[in-house]
């Protein structure tokens, strides 16, 4: 159906006042999508379910959840017991935090193999990179919120990093708590966070489709599809994303829901990785946990701030390298000189970078979920350094490579 | 260079698996939930044994009687010890202000103790008590070392001994360590009643950790089983549609 055309009935009187079938083609029936997307396409629409799963089952936590250092912990229990079908919907939501990331790194994976960060979709990688930044706020603030015991630890250890901070370190972190420890204060202002930040995150996600939509989608062979196009000006390689993607989708959207729904009534805790032990007894100020690591989510993170040993007496420069991991996958889009984009087309040297940036991660997230020792710390360093490393060399290896030839059309 | 990265990551293995609470392993508690039997004579041990000074603030006693399928005035008969009502908290009577006093630290709920500890250390705790005239109440713990709490069992158990072993500490000379008990001596009950009698009462604290778990598995298989024939439906429509796709 033309744009142009008035549509009769109902639908024309709403399209009168409001665009609802153009937007409807321009970014389903007629946006056209490559013909050769594979599994790891699926990772951007189950980021938009886990997304809602999130949203929806949040706010109906709200509704018998309560802010306080008193009540907190007790009306988590009381979902998980009075609040009908209540164990259902936390245990979704803790599950679905964890699945969350899972997909957003698999989609973070699959786009640094098919070079989805390179001209013209750089800013779409930075959009992405602000919407992980705010799903870890997001992420971090929820934690707090069942005031376990590792929720009160973990906070307060991730809080004391702004107290490095030199010269306004003390004040810094004070503001943060609204207190000198982590208290009630801290609890509230927390919850406040958690339920305004996911719809930020939704309004990112807009953002991001948006840019999307501009610059079209990438596919594993990382040629443009927008090259070759027919007399009516579609992508030869393209097809309508609805209703091909649309069915293609549900596929991934059953098989995901069927792992998720296997963890959430099987082994919610998954073995302490989802559901960490300590969490299971309140929140005591004066009791530190033998043991704190944050959530597995974050422990590359945390492993590469206990592997900075600490200069001039502060443990500043760990904080430093910490956010500096994350800041530097900002400058992937230029740090990246191969011609070609799709890792399918990119030389050995850039192929056994990115297999041992991936394998540094898990290691670093495994080394930040275990206690501190000597022989922790020696891993903890060399893979840090290989993770910059991975950034910091790709100039030069991207360069220096034989990339092979990259074909004019997608292929299977 | 893949595979000697991962090697590496083999080796790191044992050098970093996490130390075991008291260093001594945990047995075995071999519980059962379906048992409803043993559920209940779990409840009645609780309640006759522990809730003088421990709670199940989180736990309703009639969830309890509705899961445990007991009747409501069994439930007032031979459970409810407090005057609360059948709707109340399982909140034991003893006041918590007294009580850190008394034994120098809060008295911890037991409604989630099986899940920040584990059902196997509940069940070893109970039965690790041994006799240690260097802590005040006379016992110590093999997996709770220095525990506050009393043997409140050991009527039924007795009294175990602690075997020791001799090591070389740092600085060379032996070092003293309790590595395990003897037999008890003294109680009304045998090894294997005691056995049953901790397995019991472990299988209870593990039932009111999570009392929907058998439910929520029950539930996960009719889920997975709709999510199954929704995968061949999904399946095929995709196959369908991408007929004409080359």
């Amino acid at each position: 159906m033309s744009t142009d055309t008035p549509t009769p009935g109902f639908l024309g009187w709403i399209d009168y006042r409001f665009p609802l079938t153009k937007v409807w083609n321009e970014h389903l029936a007629q946006y056209y999508a490559p013909k050769n997307l594979n599994a790891w396409s699926f990772f951007g629409s189950l980021a938009i379910l886990a997304l809602v799963i999130q949203i929806l089952t949040g706010i109906w936590l709200a509704m018998n959840y309560k802010p306080s250092a008193a009540d907190a912990f007790a009306s988590v229990e009381f979902i998980m017991r009075d609040v009908n079908w209540g164990w259902l919907i936390r245990y979704m939501h803790s599950t679905g935090a964890s699945a969350f990331f899972i997909v957003i790194y698999l989609h973070m994976f699959r786009a640094l193999l098919w070079g989805s960060y390179r001209k013209p979709r750089e800013l779409l990688w930075i959009i992405g990179l602000v919407i992980y930044l705010a799903m870890m706020a997001t992420a971090f603030f929820g934690y707090l919120l069942p005031w376990g015991q590792m929720s009160y630890w973990g906070a307060q250890v991730i809080v004391n990093l702004f107290a490095a901070v030199p010269g306004i370190g003390e004040d810094l972190s004070v503001w943060v708590r609204g207190d000198y420890v982590i208290s009630d204060t801290t609890l509230n202002r927390f919850f406040a966070f958690h339920f305004l930040l996911p719809f930020l995150l939704a309004a990112l996600v807009f953002v991001h489709i948006v840019a999307l939509h501009k610059v079209g989608s990438n596919n594993p062979d990382g040629i443009e599809i927008k090259a070759k196009k027919d007399a009516n000006g579609i992508p030869l390689d393209g097809i309508p994303f609805h209703p091909y993607y649309t069915v293609k989708d549900i596929v991934g959207v059953v098989v995901f829901l069927a792992i998720f729904s296997a963890i959430v009534f099987f082994a919610p805790d998954l073995g302490g990785l989802f559901l960490e032990a300590p969490n299971f007894q309140p929140a005591d100020p004066l009791k530190t946990p033998e043991h704190i690591a944050p959530v597995w989510y974050f422990t590359p993170y945390y492993a590469m701030l206990r592997a900075v040993p600490p200069m001039f007496g502060s443990q500043f420069p760990g904080v430093v390298v910490m956010f500096g991991a994350i800041i530097i996958m900002f400058f992937l889009p230029w740090l990246d000189r191969s011609p070609v984009k799709s890792m399918r087309y990119k030389g050995q040297l850039s192929k056994i970078a990115l297999g041992i940036f991936a394998v540094s991660f898990v290691v670093l997230a495994y080394l930040g979920l275990q206690p501190a020792s000597d022989l922790g710390t020696f891993f903890a360093r060399v893979f840090t350094i290989l993770y910059f490393l991975f950034f910091l060399l790709m100039p030069i290896y991207t360069k220096l490579e034989a990339t092979k030839p990259v074909p004019e059309r997608v292929t299977k | 260079m893949r595979k000697l990265l991962l090697a590496s990551l083999f080796l790191l293995v044992p050098a970093l698996a996490p130390a075991a609470g008291g260093g001594v392993p945990l047995q075995d508690a071999d519980i059962d939930l379906t048992d409803q039997a043993s559920l209940q004579r779990g409840a009645g041990y609780f309640v006759n044994y522990c809730m003088g000074c421990h709670s199940l603030g989180y736990m309703r006693y009639n969830r309890l009687a509705d899961d445990l399928g007991i009747d409501e005035a069994t439930l007032r008969q031979s459970l409810i010890f407090t005057g609360a009502k059948p709707g109340d908290l399982m909140i034991s009577n003893m006041n918590p202000v007294s009580a850190e006093k008394w034994f120098g630290t809060a008295v911890p709920d037991m409604t989630l103790a099986t899940r920040w500890r584990s059902p196997d250390w509940v069940y070893s705790y109970l039965k690790s008590f041994y006799a240690d005239p260097s802590r005040p109440l006379g016992v110590n713990n093999l997996v709770f070392p220095n525990v506050g709490m009393p043997h409140v069992l050991a009527g039924l158990q007795g009294i175990q001994q602690p075997k020791f072993a001799e090591h070389p500490g740092t600085d060379g000379t032996p070092v003293k360590t309790v590595v395990g008990v003897e037999p008890a001596q003294g109680g009304t009950m045998t090894a294997e009643q005691y056995d049953a009698f901790a397995r019991d009462l472990t299988n209870f604290l593990t039932y009111v950790g999570e009392p929907i778990k058998l439910e929520r598995q029950r539930l996960g298989i009719w889920v997975l089983l709709f999510l199954a024939v929704l995968f061949v439906a999904a399946y095929f429509l995709k196959k369908e549609y991408w007929k004409d796709v080359h």
